[in-house]
């Protein structure tokens, strides 16, 4: 089971990402255009994605809306990393019920506490199960 | 054969017809009920009794004596109805917004009002007109004789009539029938609509008796023109001897234009009768045709009777007696009429207009001075003596032409006299037309101009017509007064070679011209003529009722009624008031009516007896009331003021609105530009934190060491380094862009080999290739070229495209080409490799900043997508071109186009060599 899907193009962050989330014991999986993370998502049934917004072929708020928009995605948990910091893409985020929101550069242990929190405030599926 | 009794029968039962027809539409027109008589087609007929009887019976004489001289009459008319109609028109809403009622008053009005220059244009209409009228009298005779023939058996009563008898008795019946005519009504107005329309009814009669025999001369008796040319010709015509078109010619044009303004009925029928501007629309093309048809018979007709008729027939007279000699007496009574139609409009209309002016200018002015004002008494109306003063004029003025006639009988030639009439009256168009379109011109400068040129004229054309029979007369013409022969009226200055009539013309209107501009600069208008100048120059610049109140009113209005009810009769006097709702029975002097309805009085006045009379008039009848100097001077500089102001204020207004207009436009694109800028920013900030996410993140693990392995160390530290590249090259391009797109210092275009930069990027390119595994090869070369460039701005574009044809080549054998020509006066390098290429959906904006074809994957080597934009610019300013096409290799392919620099090439090439 594949907790959190990195969703992101530039190499250098994906790697960084990556290495810091690993190393924290969760398991973790990579895509790196809107199209690949889309396909991800609905295959792995990851619990949670961290989203670039500026992304190839898809962009990241567009992924967001089709994960809303299928019942099969609609809960997973997103969080969106974002160099564009502006307050509309916030808002853009937020309307389609993303749940959290980190703007880039970020400091290694916000990235780690924020999926932290956002993972734990959720029962995990195979709790449910 | 007609007997003279017929004839003269005849044509009192036409005079009697015309009497009707007048009085009909008279009757119509007081009824309201004007309809077709104040069409425009019944206002450009009335206006062609230009066309008299001289060019009735004098076009074909003229044509017989001097070839296309007649064409000249009309071309005159032609020009100003074609091309001068604005001058027409702007003289019609004057005389309308003014109640102009005469040339003369039009003259006075503008120039202050002045009685001086009304008497004497006045004058000088009369004794121009006077041979004018002799003419139709000679034209009336000369044909009753011509048609009928007498018996010889006691009979014909008429017969016994000597020329001048018959003369004496036209003018005397004329001058019956134009006072019954033109004074019947006790309302003297300025409009005489029962007139217009007998006068346009003689307009067709004339124009189809002149057509009636032009048909039977040419298809009739003859078989068509060219049987008419051939006739001629072989009768010894000299058609082609005279050569019409020189300096007599100019000058009969010219005059004739001027009458056609100037002669006093002509003004009275085109600018007085006018009851509508828009009908000089029509008559601007109908009045031409009309002439047109008048003349096209004449040469036929004329080169006909020379070659048909015994020498010594009268050539006026052809187009009576080529009828009576083939026997068609009903055709040749026709043609009388149509004659007879065109003298009896001229003299009825002529002697209208004169006995207006006569009565205005000089009978009421002289009868205001001799008469104080506050009697009152039936015998003094006004009224009844301009009705007096105008049938006692008309019969003056047909008198006058009677004794001209009988002075100058021995003269047979009817256009002579015609022309000096024209010469006349042509001294009236100077002043005329400074008077609407000079506002500087003042009242003794159109004075002095006048006088001169009409002194001219008498001197050299008026005075030597008598000649022929007074002995005097011919003896001054020979040798100049007192012998002094640089004064010979034909000859002033020695000037003897010149035809008469071009001598005179020449004289009078230097005269005339000079006379006028150096009077009117040197003397200064009154307040009153600084008013009516502006009234007059810009008529089309002010709401019709504008009207300056000169006079000011506090004259009881019992005063002005008494004033109003003799001018204009006790029922229009009272219609006016009560139409002012003014009281017109107020008994209380002290009760003052407003300065409007002064000035309006004074116009209805003037189209009574003038402007200057109702001036006159009313200053006496508001005695002390007057406004005073200086006031008049304020209206007058107020008014130009005014004028000056609003025409200042149409301007600004006009620039307030295009500046507003381009201000919107720059705001707009200052918008655009702001909006770029943002754009700009936030592209340019999410560049910067790209880069620094990773260093950022890569250093905070590196902060603790003993977690990482070595190998991950040196990894990261790599990646660390790569970035702060990254970053910094990143902030060198945006440097660069801001640098070229503010226009960069120290770029010099110099020619510059663009072979031997191209080779120089390759060699530095050679390094990453090698690093990258990519193979560089050089396809065909130009060899040496020069362009005018900046070589490091140039070889920053070779290495910008080879750079980007080398990091994003994932080809297993990956190779980028470089290729090089000229091409029509172009230095063009091809730069292709045989990597992905670039997807269609960014061919469009791959030269704008920050657009990246595809996904970073290979962070140490990429762009941050401002190199093309970059390169594209550097381009742009080397006046070449950078462009994306399809080269031979499957990747993609940029193509690099520069002027080749034609001057500097081949002598920095001979200096290499």
């Amino acid at each position: 089971m594949t907790d959190i899907l990195i969703v992101e193009d530039e190499q250098a962050i994906l790697e960084s990402l990556e290495f810091i989330l690993t190393r924290c014991g969760w398991s973790v999986d990579v895509a790196r255009d809107g199209e690949a993370a889309l396909e991800a998502a609905l295959r792995i049934r990851p619990r949670m994605l961290l989203l670039d917004i500026m992304l190839p072929k898809r962009g990241g708020l567009d992924v967001l809306k089709t994960l809303r928009s299928n019942e099969a995605t609609a809960s997973t948990l997103v969080v969106i990393l974002t160099a564009r910091g502006q307050q509309y893409d916030r808002q853009a985020a937020m309307d389609l019920k993303a749940d959290g929101f980190i703007t880039k550069p970020y400091a290694n242990g916000d990235v780690v506490n924020a999926v932290r929190r956002i993972l734990e405030s959720q029962p995990s599926p195979a709790a449910h199960a | 054969m007609l007997s003279p009794d017929f004839v003269i029968l005849t044509a009192v039962g036409y005079v009697g017809l015309l009497f009707l027809l007048a009085y009909l539409s008279d009757a119509r027109a007081k009824s309201g009920n004007a309809g077709f008589l104040s069409s425009p087609v019944v206002y450009t007929l009335s206006i062609s009794v230009y066309c008299t009887s001289w060019t009735f019976y004098g076009a074909v004489g003229t044509a017989a004596r001097n070839g296309l001289e007649f064409a000249a009459i009309y071309m005159g008319p032609t020009l100003v109805f074609v091309g001068w109609w604005f001058l027409l028109r702007k003289l019609i809403r004057i005389a309308h917004s003014q109640h102009i009622t005469s040339i003369a008053d039009f003259l006075s009005s503008r120039f202050g009002k002045s009685s001086r220059l009304a008497v004497l244009v006045t004058l000088i209409a009369v004794v121009s007109i006077t041979p004018y009228i002799a003419l139709q009298l000679k034209a009336i005779t000369t044909s009753i004789q011509t048609v009928s023939v007498a018996k010889g058996d006691g009979t014909d009563h008429l017969a016994t009539l000597d020329e001048v008898t018959l003369a004496l008795g036209v003018a005397i019946g004329m001058a019956v029938f134009t006072i019954l005519f033109g004074t019947r009504n006790v309302d003297a107005r300025e409009q005489h609509p029962g007139v217009v329309a007998a006068i346009a009814f003689e307009a067709v009669v004339k124009l189809l008796a002149l057509v009636a025999v032009g048909v039977f001369v040419v298809f009739g008796v003859s078989g068509g023109i060219s049987d008419i040319y051939a006739r001629a010709v072989e009768a010894g015509v000299r058609i082609h001897e005279n050569e019409p078109f020189g300096s007599r010619w100019v000058a009969v044009m010219f005059l004739s234009a001027c009458a056609v303004i100037c002669l006093p009925r002509q003004f009275q029928i085109t600018v007085v009768e006018n009851s509508n501007e828009d009908h000089l629309r029509t008559a601007a093309w109908a009045f031409p045709s009309y002439m047109l048809v008048m003349s096209v018979f004449t040469m036929p007709i004329a080169l006909y009777g020379l070659s048909t008729m015994p020498a010594g027939s009268n050539p006026d007279m052809f187009v009576l007696t080529l009828p009576m000699v083939t026997g068609h007496d009903a055709l040749a009574l026709f043609v009388f009429i149509g004659g007879f139609s065109s003298a009896t409009s001229m003299i009825i209309v002529a002697s209208i207009a004169l006995s207006i002016m006569v009565s205005n200018h000089i009978v009421v002015p002289l009868a205001l001075r001799a008469v104080p004002l506050g009697e009152e008494s039936g015998e003094r109306n006004i009224a009844r003596l301009l009705l007096r003063s105008r049938r006692i004029s008309i019969a003056g003025m047909l008198l006058l032409g009677f004794l001209y006639f009988w002075l100058t009988q021995d003269s047979d030639a009817l256009a002579p006299i015609g022309l000096i009439s024209f010469a006349g009256v042509a001294q009236i168009l100077p002043a005329m037309l400074a008077a609407l379109y000079w506002r500087r011109a003042t009242m003794k400068g159109a004075l002095a101009g006048i006088s001169a040129g009409f002194i001219v004229w008498a001197w050299t054309l008026f005075l030597p017509s008598f000649a022929s029979f007074s002995p005097t007369m011919a003896e001054l013409v020979a040798d100049g007064p007192w012998g002094v022969g640089v004064l010979r009226p034909e000859a002033l200055f020695g000037m003897a070679d010149m035809d008469p009539l071009v001598h005179s013309v020449f004289w009078s209107v230097l005269a005339n011209v000079s006379t006028l501009l150096c009077v009117s600069v040197a003397t200064s208008q009154n307040a009153l003529e600084r008013i009516q100048a502006s009234l007059f120059v810009d008529v089309f610049r002010r709401s019709p009722s504008f009207q300056p109140r000169i006079i000011r009113g506090s004259a009881s209005t019992s005063e002005l009624f008494f004033v109003a009810e003799r001018v204009l009769g006790w029922g229009r006097a009272r219609a006016l008031f009560d139409s002012a709702g003014v009281p017109h029975r107020q008994a209380a002097p002290q009760h003052g009516v407003s300065a409007d309805f002064i000035a309006r009085l004074e116009r209805e006045l003037a189209g009574s007896i003038g402007s200057a009379s109702a001036h006159i008039l009313l200053t006496k009848a508001v005695a002390g009331d007057t406004i005073s100097l200086e006031e008049m001077m304020q209206i007058a500089d107020e008014t130009q003021q005014a004028i000056e102001y609003s025409h200042a204020l149409e301007l600004k207004s006009q620039e307030l609105h295009s500046t507003a207009q381009q201000l919107k436009e720059a705001n707009a694109l200052l918008q655009d530009l702001h909006r770029q800028k943002d754009d700009f920013l936030s592209q340019v900030s999410h560049e910067l934190r790209t880069p620094m996410t990773s260093i950022r993140s890569f250093a905070e693990i590196l902060m603790v060491p003993e977690d990482l392995t070595l190998e991950q160390r040196v990894r990261f530290i790599g990646t660390i380094h790569n970035e702060s590249v990254r970053l910094t090259r990143l902030l060198d391009e945006i440097l660069d862009l801001s640098a070229l797109e503010h226009g960069e210092r120290g770029w010099e275009n110099v020619p510059v080999d663009a072979e031997e930069v191209l080779d120089q990027a390759i060699a530095v390119c050679e390094a990453l290739a090698k690093k990258r595994f990519v193979l560089i090869e050089s396809g065909t070369r130009a060899g040496s070229c020069f362009v005018l460039a900046d070589t490091g701005r140039l070889s920053q574009v070779f290495i910008n495209i080879i750079a980007n044809a080398i990091s994003h080549n994932d080809s297993e054998k990956p190779v980028v080409h470089v290729v090089s020509r000229f091409m029509a006066d172009s230095y063009v390098v091809e730069i292709s490799d045989n990597g992905p290429g670039i997807p269609p959906q960014y061919h469009n904006k791959i030269f704008e900043k920050f657009v990246r074809a595809e996904p970073d994957t290979m962070s140490d080597s990429q762009g941050l997508g401002l190199g093309l934009n970059i390169s594209h610019k550097i381009i742009d300013k080397l006046n070449g071109r950078l462009e994306l096409t399809r080269g031979a290799l499957p990747g993609a392919c940029f193509r690099i186009v520069l002027p080749v620099c034609q001057e500097a090439g081949p002598t920095a090439i001979a200096e290499k060599a």
